[in-house]
């Protein structure tokens, strides 16, 4: 792993994936390269500061998970990489690279040219994402006609290999129904399938699970896995569930207050997260094989106003740690993105001086008491960051709807 | 669907009979005694009176004379009193006791001055205020928007029989801008003279009548273009044409139906106002008339009119609902 751009910094995180031989055009940079990206919403209060400063960046087949509560701008730059937001309402600056072009500033119509072609997005609930009005069919094979000059006819067979596609049964019939008459899980992966229909290079699922029955969230994960593999797309899965981005991601962006505050490969973080924030998310992931009565750890206090954000660190109000940080820094000072200390497969955004040995010897026996005894580093990481796990339990254990 | 219409057209002529007791209730135990209408003011003698209501069935119980009252809807009837003599036929809503004619030819020939005017109407402010509400709307907070919300809430605040009075004396009669209004048959008299007669009325009821439209459809355009399903057609790479039309009017349009099909049922139940100013002979002039000579027949049936409307509107609009919205289940 080549970490090609000096020290590390905010500039220096979208050089963190691995430069291979899947590059994106002829300019040798990932397909999507976001760089310093900043945006606001000026409102009648102030300015929402809702994404300061991120930077990142994917190659093409590979999957980055963005992790964070609300509000921590994690749909708010997504939306600005689809060009989604209202440009008079917004200010935007920094560089978003779509297979080497700007699309920050864009004209509206060559912008539409790019959604849904180049990047495609699915969102979290899939009932109020399709239109009530119209059926499943012809609202995939619009997509499909935004970008392709063919007929009704054409647009309409195509929609049905794309509903066979994503596992819809009797999808010649099925391509005549209302969403309504589609329950979550297969609404879902009509959304699935209208987004794949142009063969997008990127796609960004919002929250894709969150809106789902528990049962169904794996089979939509296994289908994205499954897919991504065919059609050769990066993904930008943004979740608030660690779990999901233990399955899916290659890389993880934690995001906090509209900064990216830890981001690096996915089993880098998940074993040796540097950040209290980070920590606090993992803690109050729920442990099926823990002790029953055991209370989940909750992060204390409220995420940030992004109206009015703390000095300092974002995350100092809520910080259990900021007593270890010599003087008054966490409060006074913003820490940078910088390498963490096990590689440069890892940043983070912390004053604190050992965060390892923070984590070891204090959170980890808290969080996960059986973990301590096993060799965390050999065990642990092998389940959890390779990203595509081929036989999840779900795939057998849970009926399939296909 | 085709169940659906016929328990909604069974349920609508369940509330017309209601109104027609209502009406009938007029008749019988109103102020005015309907002999008086048949007795000549010179020469109205208590005997002769006694004989009209005799002639009339009035002495009869309230139960038998709406019976035969409700008969002439049904199959017509025969009326004779005081050397008149008249065979209504069906639908007999009576004879009017000014012109001594049955009521339904009566009404029934002034029926397409008023549906002129409704049809033409509801087309101009429909034009008027689904656009100014739709532009508003995609320009929400801009100049425009502001300056379409407070014209439309300025002249709404203006009374429609004002608004109309000064048009029609100023364009009409001073300026001789528009033509003189009035409805002239286009069969007869040409389309031009036609469409000239009713071109003030349509304007001013269009003027009038898209205040709340606007204001209506900016509010559910707005509301739409923030539902999550217009943002996936944003994200589909839809031009922005077809996401305004196709995705978000088409959800927006659901409130607009419903009270188009109350305004509509208005229209053409008559409009007084727009009548009376334009010189308009249709429905609402002639129920007007009616109500200053207390022709009673012509009353009940303008009201009778009206009911069978607004039902019937009703009905459309919620059969528009589910043409519109799939989920909306007629059953």
């Amino acid at each position: 792993m080549t970490q090609t751009n000096g020290p590390a910094s905010d500039q220096g995180a979208g050089h963190l994936t691995e430069p291979t031989s899947r590059q994106a055009g002829d300019s040798g940079e990932p397909f999507l390269v976001v760089e310093d990206l900043t945006v606001r919403f000026p409102t009648a209060d102030g300015l929402v500061q809702a994404v300061s400063g991120l930077s990142y960046s994917i190659e093409q087949g590979s999957t980055l998970g963005i992790v964070g509560e609300s509000g921590s701008g994690k749909s708010v730059s997504s939306l600005a990489v689809m060009g989604l937001h209202d440009a008079k309402r917004t200010q935007m600056s920094g560089s978003i690279r779509v297979g080497g072009t700007e699309v920050l500033g864009l004209s509206n119509d060559r912008m539409r040219r790019i959604r849904g072609r180049e990047v495609a997005m699915i969102f979290q609930d899939p009932l109020t994402a399709l239109h009530p009005f119209y059926k499943v069919g012809a609202q995939i094979s619009e997509a499909y006609r935004a970008h392709h000059d063919v007929s009704k006819a054409k647009a309409r067979a195509k929609a049905i290999e794309m509903l066979d596609r994503v596992g819809i049964p009797q999808a010649r019939t099925r391509v005549d129904d209302y969403p309504h008459q589609f329950s979550g899980g297969m609404r879902q992966r009509a959304m699935i399938a209208m987004a794949l229909v142009n063969d997008p290079s990127l796609l960004i699922a919002d929250e894709p699970t969150t809106a789902l029955d528990v049962t169904v969230q794996a089979q939509i994960l296994d289908l994205l896995q499954e897919l991504q593999k065919d059609f050769n797309s990066a993904i930008i899965i943004i979740t608030h569930d660690l779990g999901v981005v233990a399955e899916m991601a290659d890389d993880v962006m934690v995001m906090y207050g509209g900064r990216a505050v830890e981001y690096g490969r996915t089993r880098e973080i998940l074993v040796h997260p540097e950040m209290p924030y980070t920590w606090g998310l993992l803690a109050s992931v729920p442990d099926v094989t823990a002790d029953p009565d055991a209370r989940l750890i909750p992060i204390q206090g409220n995420p940030p106003s992004l109206l009015r954000p703390p000095s300092g660190c974002a995350f100092h109000p809520r910080c259990p740690h900021t007593g270890k940080v010599p003087g008054d820094l966490c409060r006074t000072t913003l820490p940078e993105l910088t390498r963490g200390e096990h590689g440069d497969e890892h940043l983070k955004r912390c004053h604190l001086p050992d965060p390892s040995a923070i984590y070891e010897q204090e959170i980890l026996p808290e969080i996960a008491p059986d973990l301590v005894e096993m060799t965390v580093k050999d065990e642990f990481p092998a389940e959890v960051g390779t990203g595509l796990v081929e036989d999840s339990p779900s795939d057998d254990a849970l009926p399939k709807e296909r | 669907m085709f169940g659906y219409i016929v328990r909604r057209l069974i349920a609508g002529l369940l509330v017309i009979i209601a109104v027609s007791m209502v009406v009938f209730a007029i008749f019988f135990y109103g102020p005015n005694d309907p002999a008086l209408a048949y007795c000549p003011e010179s020469r109205c003698t208590p005997q002769r009176l006694d004989n009209l209501r005799h002639n009339l069935g009035l002495d009869q119980p309230a139960p038998k004379q709406y019976a035969e009252y409700m008969s002439g809807y049904v199959h017509g009837r025969h009326i004779a009193s005081g050397g008149i003599s008249i065979d209504c036929d069906w639908p007999c809503m009576g004879v009017s006791f000014k012109y001594r004619v049955n009521v339904f030819d009566y009404l029934w020939k002034r029926v397409p001055a008023t549906f002129s005017v409704a049809i033409g109407g509801a087309i101009c402010f429909l034009t008027i205020g689904l656009f100014s509400g739709i532009f508003a709307a995609r320009r929400r907070g801009t100049t425009a928007d502001k300056a379409i919300v407070s014209t439309s809430l300025f002249i709404n605040a203006i009374p429609y029989y004002l608004l109309a009075l000064l048009a029609y004396l100023y364009l009409v009669q001073s300026l001789s801008i528009f033509p003189q209004t009035g409805y002239f048959n286009p069969l007869d008299e040409g389309p031009m003279k036609f469409i000239g007669g009713m071109l003030l009325p349509w304007v001013m009821i269009g003027i009038s009548y898209s205040t709340q439209y606007a204001r209506f459809s900016r509010g559910a355009m707005v509301d739409a273009l923030n539902e999550d399903y217009v943002r996936t057609a944003r994200a589909k790479g839809l031009a922005e044409r077809i996401i305004v039309r196709r995705h978000a009017l088409r959800a927006a349009i659901v409130p607009v139906v419903t009270i188009f099909g109350l305004d509509f049922a208005y229209l053409l139940a008559g409009t007084i106002f727009t009548e009376k100013i334009f010189g308009i002979q249709g429905l609402g002039l002639a129920g007007l008339d009616a109500v200053t000579r207390t022709d009673l027949p012509i009353i009940s049936a303008t009201v009778m009119m009206g009911a069978a409307a607004i039902v019937l509107a009703n009905i459309v609009v919620d059969i528009l609902y589910s043409v519109i919205d799939p989920r909306v289940r007629l059953t």
